[in-house]
């Protein structure tokens, strides 16, 4: 009951943000701010989580492959489950906890401080000043940090398989081309847009909707992060369901 | 004119505002006095739209904003300007941005004149030169002062102060009580002052109302409220520990 009501306001909340990001003027300095938050300060841990990851996948797809001498199929199944699946996941949870617990946990503190009453108070609407940005640059951000997170994760495939387990250069990346296309891409890209919606709007959501001091702004960051984790997993099964 | 009628206000089952009525005149100060916890800052939360009644009307020149939603109340409220009980400064700006906010949001000022606007301001409030001060970086004190040069920033016809004078020194209180009354008389705005200081209340108040057990129960200029004979006025004021205000 609890959870249909919460959906229900995020909803709501959802449907106020979009009523706020037709109506001009759009903050631009805010848009940047928030990108360069979201975006280039996660650049990191992407390149990061991308290499290990692509690295591992080479590693565990060569142990199975190997049984049935498919070991140049490596490459393309790094590719492929990147683009598709573990690119736009696994930026969209590192997102969530870098980006979106920090969302939260900033708006809630701005509320239990009534800032955010200020802002009223000074005829400035809070949903379009504090939210729409940090949506806008998040739908914005993820998709391309996602498309580091898949490169880097290829480079780390690449560097394991051919540097490490010597699989041969020119089929690596020969079947890499040949499986995996930009349909892929654009899919995993488009769920990487949506993580991004989910992820803001959740983090918005909870810290705008903060009580009770600094014990309340704690609360909020856990849930969001919870809350924003669990939604982008259940709904990449749904868009990976419609999509592929 | 501001005026509330009938105003019922609970948290849960906490009653705090309880059939309130009170009638805030143009162009004079008003200060509400009221026992701590008494819900003296729900009441002028009320009044700004930032909490909704239960039931009543709150009447902002003839407009119920109650009734109103945010682009329309966003509309009134750019009348008004407001000192926060704990200032509420942005703490993601330094305070020469907090005190521009309002100008760099509702008006095409140019950058140098904002900036002119906001050191005038801040030396009004006795804190030149703090501009790239962070508020985190500021005392209590200090920073009530710079919520007071925020709200005063644009000229508002409307000015609710939560508690102005608290936590400043007796000097720096007279002068931030003179800053109220200058305000006051050279644009002849509306005033709402919350205030504990019983000096102030009768240097700056035009009208006082004294709020208990979620209504009014005494209004009236400094003279009629000195000679008050309401119990709960005459303790309030003598500062008392018997009559019908407990301290539980
Ligand atoms: N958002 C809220 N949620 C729940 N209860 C609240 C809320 N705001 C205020 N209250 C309660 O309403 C009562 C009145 O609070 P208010 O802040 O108006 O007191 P006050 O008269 O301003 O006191 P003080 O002089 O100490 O500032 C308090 O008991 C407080 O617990
Ligand atoms: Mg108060």
């Amino acid at each position: 009951m609890e959870n249909i009501e919460e959906m229900g306001k995020i909803l709501l909340l959802f449907i106020s943000i979009i009523s706020w990001m037709v109506r001009p003027p759009l903050k631009l300095r805010l848009i940047f701010k928030q990108m360069e938050f979201v975006g280039v300060k996660s650049i990191y841990v992407v390149v990061l989580t991308g290499t290990f990851t692509g690295m591992v996948l080479a590693l565990q797809s060569y142990y199975g492959f190997r049984m049935f001498s498919a070991e140049s199929l490596v490459g393309s199944t790094v590719a492929l489950s990147m683009t598709r699946e573990l690119g736009p996941v696994l930026t969209a949870l590192m997102v969530t906890a870098r980006a979106g617990s920090a969302m939260a946990a900033e708006l809630g503190t701005m509320r239990v401080t009534e800032q955010i009453d200020a802002l009223s108070v000074m005829a400035t609407n809070p949903v379009k000043h504090l939210i729409v940005p940090r949506v806008i640059a998040s739908v914005i951000m993820l998709p391309i940090l996602t498309i580091v997170s898949d490169f880097m994760g290829i480079i780390g495939g690449y560097f394991v398989g051919v540097m490490v387990l010597h699989i041969n250069k020119g089929i690596f990346v020969k079947n890499i081309t040949r499986y995996v296309d930009l349909g892929d891409l654009y899919n995993g890209l488009t769920k990487a847009a949506v993580f991004g919606l989910i992820l803001s709007l959740v983090g918005c959501y909870k810290g705008f909707n903060t009580t009770g001091g600094a014990e309340g702004v704690g609360k909020a960051t856990t849930e969001a992060v919870v809350l924003a984790s669990i939604t982008i997993l259940i709904s990449d099964y749904f868009l990976t369901a419609i999509m592929f | 004119m501001i005026e509330l009628v009938d105003v019922h206000k609970s948290f849960g089952t906490q009653k705090v505002l309880d059939g309130l009525n009170l009638r805030i005149e143009d162009g004079k100060t008003t200060v509400i006095i009221g026992k701590s916890g008494g819900g003296k800052s729900v009441l002028l939360k009320h009044i700004i739209g930032l909490l909704k009644p239960d039931s009543g009307q709150i009447l902002v020149n003839g407009i119920d904003i109650t009734t109103l939603n945010d682009r329309e109340l966003n509309e009134v409220r750019k009348n008004f300007g407001m000192l926060f009980q704990e200032a509420a400064l942005f703490d993601s700006m330094n305070v020469g941005e907090n005190v521009a906010f309002p100008l760099r949001e509702h008006t095409k000022k140019k950058e140098k004149e904002i900036r002119e606007i906001v050191d005038e301001r801040l030396r009004a409030v006795g804190l030149p030169g703090v501009e790239n001060k962070m508020p985190s970086e500021l005392s209590g004190g200090m920073r009530k002062r710079v919520g007071l040069a925020r709200a005063l920033a644009m000229h508002p016809q409307i000015i609710l102060y939560d508690e102005p004078t608290t936590g400043l020194d007796p000097i720096m209180t007279e002068a931030i009580n003179d800053l109220i009354i200058n305000t006051q008389k050279n644009f002849n705005v509306t005033c709402v002052v919350i205030s504990h200081d019983i000096e102030s209340i009768f240097e700056i108040g035009h009208n006082i109302a004294m709020l208990y057990d979620g209504k009014i129960v005494e209004y009236g200029t400094p003279e009629v409220i000195k000679q008050s004979d309401n119990p709960v006025l005459k303790q309030f004021l003598s500062g008392s520990l018997v009559g019908p205000i407990s301290i539980m």
